[in-house]
């Protein structure tokens, strides 16, 4: 269907953009890549008056190297984070995650902030954030403000920016050094994680010096499987103690169910998933 | 007879690429909704959410009242509400068929039947006016379960009709005289201790057709004919039906189908939208536009599949089979559209397949529900045939304890057996399934990965192997007209061709099939190139439209080349009759005395000789030709097979099945099909990689799925998984060519050869995977959870879900998407 009528504010800067979302009102969406609010809006599941396109603002896009953190900006794309050196280097487990959205075109229109911002429970990118405790810069009408990657996703389709609020950058502490493995779960290719584990691991020595796993899919927003992490710290990274470790994903989730999946066979895949990606995770460390 | 490929230094058989492709790939050509017309308005339709509902009342005031609208209909505002759509295949007798409006009259019946439409200055002006029409209904129960709508009290799709059931077939050999009494045959052997009777119980669950291009349709009234062009498979048999439908006069309807981005059977049909199309131009006198969103596509389109199939085999328990008994249970949907009832008899001949059964019972009952109508879906009736047939060889191997193939060996017809007649009464000309079974075995390396698949089981190896098997054939070549005349089909099954001579030499040859992505431009011209001498660039081939192309079944069933392309051959062989009189009349001889080559006439043991382009010269010239001859060498043929054409093949599939995750891949995948000569050998391997992917894709991905209250869940292609070539092995094919006895060209059908054999292929190696663990059946489409729940029950060890409660929503699918969604 051709979505309905609405009015276009194609912002140049930031604070042009707040100031479009503050006058539009509660109706106003933003349009970064386009790759999942056109089908909604073309599906007419939303029906926004006022479209603020944050395509022309140069400020919005790129990578740098902070000292102790990766930024990246909101509206830097896909195809970018999967080919960035300081990324590989020092965030691995995103640039790998990124790789499995969607194919090689909306890889080259999607973008990091838009997919973050969108909060789809089945995005690939929600839970690698939450597991490297990245912080997201949010502008408003106030100015700025930074808010961790657990406090960031709220709910269903909801993050903890407001209705007159842009994300700005994404900041990703370096975990250089670490190994990282995304274990995606589908159907077909071109499609959502049915359940996805994000997975680093730093080795020290013959041991786990520290472990981040998240889960996506596995409740409305992405869960940090501190269970696992608990049972993986100070442990050999051997097969028996991963599997073991394994065991605690599905603790804290509360997946849904649909027509792929249901919800037990979901905990059962956490669990499975959790495994190969800490074992992978492990491997690439150890292997440098 | 059966030869492998050889290298072709002719146009025959050369490896050509397609010349369509250019225009077709760059979209530099006319697809219906590139139509612009001056003064057009657009169509759009207002559709039932609900599966069965009265309507209370309609509303139309506010949409009419929006900028850009010219009108809002209901049935009864067109006049519509005595129109029936045609079904041209009423089965039996006493079958029963509702009318079929093309849009819903008083009560709707499926989630997706339109109730009004809007007519719009544009296409936007048209999706708002849609939003704004208020309909009210009053719910009713929804008929989704074909078993349960034919039990008493059961609520009825169509009350007037007393009954769910529309219609109940049988083909029985006894009675026939072409086998023995299957149920005799059972009861002996359920008696006897050396034999064995089986019993299974299949689903076909129900596929949506996906071609590429959503359905489109432009009419133009201005002109003295009523002009259609349409997304359409079936340009003659719409524009007959259309003039039926409506009681127009035939010749005042022209439809032109022009370059068409898929059907797979599903655009083989008379839709709705196309007679209000009509309607509505003609009622408002200007032209009109309807193209459908990908969503209405997947809702109103019609589907395919949807049985349910009951086997019964008896063997011997020296696996020597006795007799095969099928039953089957198919969802028309709501109405009955063009040939929807007789989809299962297209199956009826091919359950016994390439096995000698003595004896053979089918029965189909035929059942509405309050779901989309179904109808063609590439195979159609054969897929179906082939899966449950090949399943059931499987599982007596199982019952047995026999190696699947050598249970099929022991049992299929032997090359030296043909011509042999079926128990189902068909002759099938050739074929060698001896070959193509060791072709498939020596590529595939059988022994080996049985040998594999051993180890893996001995190691309890997390991830198993299964080899599936599926040595098919099929009926195709749509048909006979006698053989269709005596299976009540409304039409014959004839092909028309029409080759023009123009004065330069260069030749335009009109098809009266009708392609839609086939590639029948370069393999007519190949033919044509071959036979009349005439360079392949030098050809142009016109279809698809009544006006140029007047008569024609069009394009389905694997008919084109078997059966329009014979038309073809048949037209260029009066050409060359033509062009000899004219040749020996020039070169004052007598026609014996001339040979025909590479285009040239010469007398024999002469240097004397003329070529067709200085005929064609000659004759467009006229200044000097024999008297009581018309000057011309056109010509054109009718062309009706004596048979249908029955390509072949052996399909392996090694799928590993991951039991941790349930998740199946496919390792490596061998066809062998014998399709007979082949004109183009990269249009084959294209046919069967689609067919292979879209027979796979019935097996593990696809899947309509409705829910309780006979809403579509899987309407978008997010959540309805049409696999794309990253979800596919590589795909090892061959062939063998034995060539079909029926036509001249020794070819026999491709285009749904793929789907009809894959499907079994894969399942079988899904079960043979995990059949050790004590899993005896997996529904398909055989999604992960599917495989992992099986694996899971047959340790004893499932979980009931029941224990989880359930969330409202789960990401992963537009559905899913509020309207509180965040930005993307």
């Amino acid at each position: 269907v051709i979505p309905s009528a609405f009015d276009y504010v194609a912002a140049s800067t930031v604070d042009e953009a707040v100031q479009a979302l503050s006058a539009a009102g509660e109706d106003a969406k933003i349009l970064a890549g386009g790759q999942s609010l056109v089908p909604v809006l073309r599906l007419r599941l939303a029906t926004p008056t006022t479209l603020v396109d944050l395509n022309k603002i140069s400020e919005l896009r790129g990578i740098r190297d902070d000292g102790d953190a990766i930024v990246i900006g909101a509206m830097t794309t896909h195809h970018d984070v999967i080919n960035d050196p300081h990324l590989a280097e020092h965030a691995a487990l995103l640039a790998l995650a990124t790789r499995t959205v969607g194919d090689p075109q909306i890889r080259h229109r999607g973008t990091l902030g838009g997919a973050l911002v969108h909060a789809d429970p089945a995005g690939d990118l929600l839970a690698p954030v939450v597991a490297l405790d990245a912080e997201m810069v949010i502008a408003g009408p106030g100015g700025r403000r930074t808010v961790g990657a657990a406090e960031f996703f709220v709910d269903l389709f909801t993050t903890a920016v407001g209705p007159d609020e842009v994300l700005v950058e994404v900041r990703i502490p370096k975990k250089t050094g670490w190994g990282a493995h995304y274990e995606k779960f589908n159907r077909v290719a071109q499609a959502w994680s049915i359940v996805a584990v994000a997975a680093a691991v730093r080795i020290e020595g013959s041991s786990i010096a520290e472990a981040r796993v998240a889960l996506t899919n596995m409740a409305a927003i992405p869960v940090r499987a501190y269970g696992v992490e608990e049972a993986l710290i100070g442990q050999v990274a051997e097969a028996a103690v991963i599997r073991a470790a394994a065991e605690h994903a599905a603790e804290g989730t509360s997946p849904s169910s649909d027509g792929n999946a249901d919800a037990d066979y979901r905990e059962h895949l956490a669990r499975v998933l959790t495994e190969r990606a800490v074992a992978a995770a492990a491997t690439t460390a150890a292997g440098g | 007879m059966t030869a492998t490929t050889q290298p072709t230094t002719g146009e025959f058989g050369r490896a050509r690429k397609r010349k369509e492709d250019a225009r077709l790939i760059t979209g530099r050509t006319r697809w219906t909704d590139n139509i612009s017309l001056p003064g057009m308005l657009h169509i759009a339709v207002v559709r039932s959410p609900l599966a069965h509902a009265r309507i209370t009342g309609i509303s139309t005031d506010a949409a009419q009242q929006l900028p850009g609208v010219h009108g809002v209909f209901t049935a009864a505002d067109l006049g519509a509400e005595g129109i029936s759509l045609p079904c041209a295949w009423p089965i039996t007798a006493d079958m029963k068929a509702p009318q079929a409006p093309p849009l819903a009259v008083d009560t709707v019946h499926f989630a997706g039947e339109g109730v009004a439409i809007v007519v719009a200055r544009d296409a936007a002006s048209a999706a708002d006016a849609v939003e704004a029409v208020e309909v009210d209904y009053e719910a009713l129960e929804p008929v989704l379960d074909t078993e349960t709508a034919l039990a008493e009290g059961a609520t009825l799709v169509h009350p007037a009709l007393g009954t769910n059931r529309n219609a109940f077939w049988v083909f029985d050999s006894g009675e026939v005289g072409s086998g023995r009494s299957a149920d005799e045959a059972i009861a002996a052997a359920e008696a006897d201790p050396d034999s064995i009777v089986v019993r299974r119980r299949f689903r076909q669950q129900r596929l949506i057709p996906a071609f590429m291009e959503p359905r489109s349709v432009v009419v133009d009234p201005t002109g003295e004919q009523l002009t259609m062009w349409s997304s359409t498979q079936v340009p003659h048999i719409l524009k007959t039906m259309a003039a039926l439908t409506l009681g127009l006069p035939e010749h005042k309807v022209r439809v032109i189908a022009p370059d068409v981005g898929g059907g797979f059977g599903g655009k083989l049909q008379v839709t709705p939208e196309e007679i209000l199309a009509l309607l509505v131009a003609r009622r408002m006198g200007k032209p009109v536009k309807w193209t459908e969103t990908r969503s209405e596509c997947m809702l109103a389109a019609h589907h395919g599949r949807a049985q349910i199939q009951d086997l019964t085999v008896a063997a011997r328990k020296d696996g020597t089979v006795t007799a095969l008994k099928v039953e089957l249970m198919t969802d028309m949907g709501a109405y009955l559209r063009l040939v929807t009832p007789g989809i299962p008899l297209l199956g009826a001949f091919m359950y016994n397949a390439i096995y000698k059964f003595p004896a053979y019972h089918f029965a189909c009952t035929n059942v509405f529900t309050t779901k989309t109508p179904t109808d063609a879906y590439r195979g159609a009736g054969r897929p179906e045939a082939t899966f449950a047939i090949e399943r059931m060889m499987d599982e007596l191997a199982t019952e047995l304890g026999r190696d699947p193939l050598e249970l099929r060996e022991q049992n299929w017809i032997t090359h030296d057996e043909f011509p042999f007649t079926t128990v189902a009464t068909l002759t099938y000309d050739s074929g060698n399934y001896e070959v193509a079974t060791a072709k498939a075995k020596e590529l595939f390396d059988y022994d080996g990965l049985r040998a594999e698949q051993q180890r893996r089981r001995k190691a309890n190896d997390p991830v198993q192997l299964g080899i599936g098997i599926s040595t098919y054939t099929e009926m195709c070549g749509l048909a006979p007209s006698r053989v269709l005349g005596a299976l009540s089909y409304a039409a014959g099954g004839w092909e028309h061709a029409s080759v023009r001579v123009l004065a330069t030499g260069k030749v335009e040859a009109v098809t009266g099939v009708s392609g839609h992505g086939q590639g029948h431009e370069t393999a007519w011209s190949q033919i044509i190139a071959d036979r009349l001498g005439v360079p392949f660039e030098d050809i142009e081939i016109l279809h698809g439209d009544t006006q140029v192309s007047a008569k024609g079944m069009d394009t389905y069933g694997s008919r084109s080349l078997a059966i329009g392309g014979i038309a073809v051959v048949k037209a260029v062989d009066k050409v060359i009759d033509k062009a000899k009189r004219m040749a020996a009349h020039l070169l004052e001889c007598s026609e014996a005395d001339l040979e025909f080559h590479q285009g040239t006439f010469t007398i024999k043991g002469s240097n004397r000789s003329i070529t067709i382009q200085e005929i064609a010269f000659a004759v467009f010239a006229a200044h000097n030709y024999p008297d009581g001859v018309e000057p011309s060498l056109d010509s054109e043929a009718t062309f009706d097979p004596e048979n249908f054409s029955f390509p072949h093949g052996t399909h392996l599939c090694a799928a590993e099945v991951d039991t941790e995750t349930g998740r199946v891949r496919i390792r490596s995948y061998v066809c062998v099909d014998d399709v007979g000569k082949v004109v183009n050998p990269l249009i084959v391997e294209g046919q069967v990689h689609g067919g292979l992917a879209q027979g796979i894709a019935q097996a593990l991905f696809e899947e309509a799925v409705y829910d309780d209250g006979g809403t579509l869940t899987s309407g978008t292609l997010a959540d309805y998984l049409v696999p794309s070539a990253a979800d596919l092995p590589h795909f090892t094919t061959d062939r063998t060519e034995t060539p079909a006895t029926s036509n001249p060209l020794g070819v026999k059908g491709v285009g749904e050869a793929g789907t009809i054999a894959s499907t079994p292929a894969v399942v079988n190696a899904v079960l043979d995977a995990v059949r050790h663990l004590g899993v005896t059946d997996i529904e398909m489409p055989c999604s992960p959870q599917r495989v992992w729940r099986a694996v899971q029950s047959a340790r004893g060890a499932v979980k009931s879900t029941s224990e989880h409660t359930t969330e409202a929503a789960a990401g992963g699918g537009l559905g899913s998407i509020d309207a509180q969604g965040g930005a993307g």
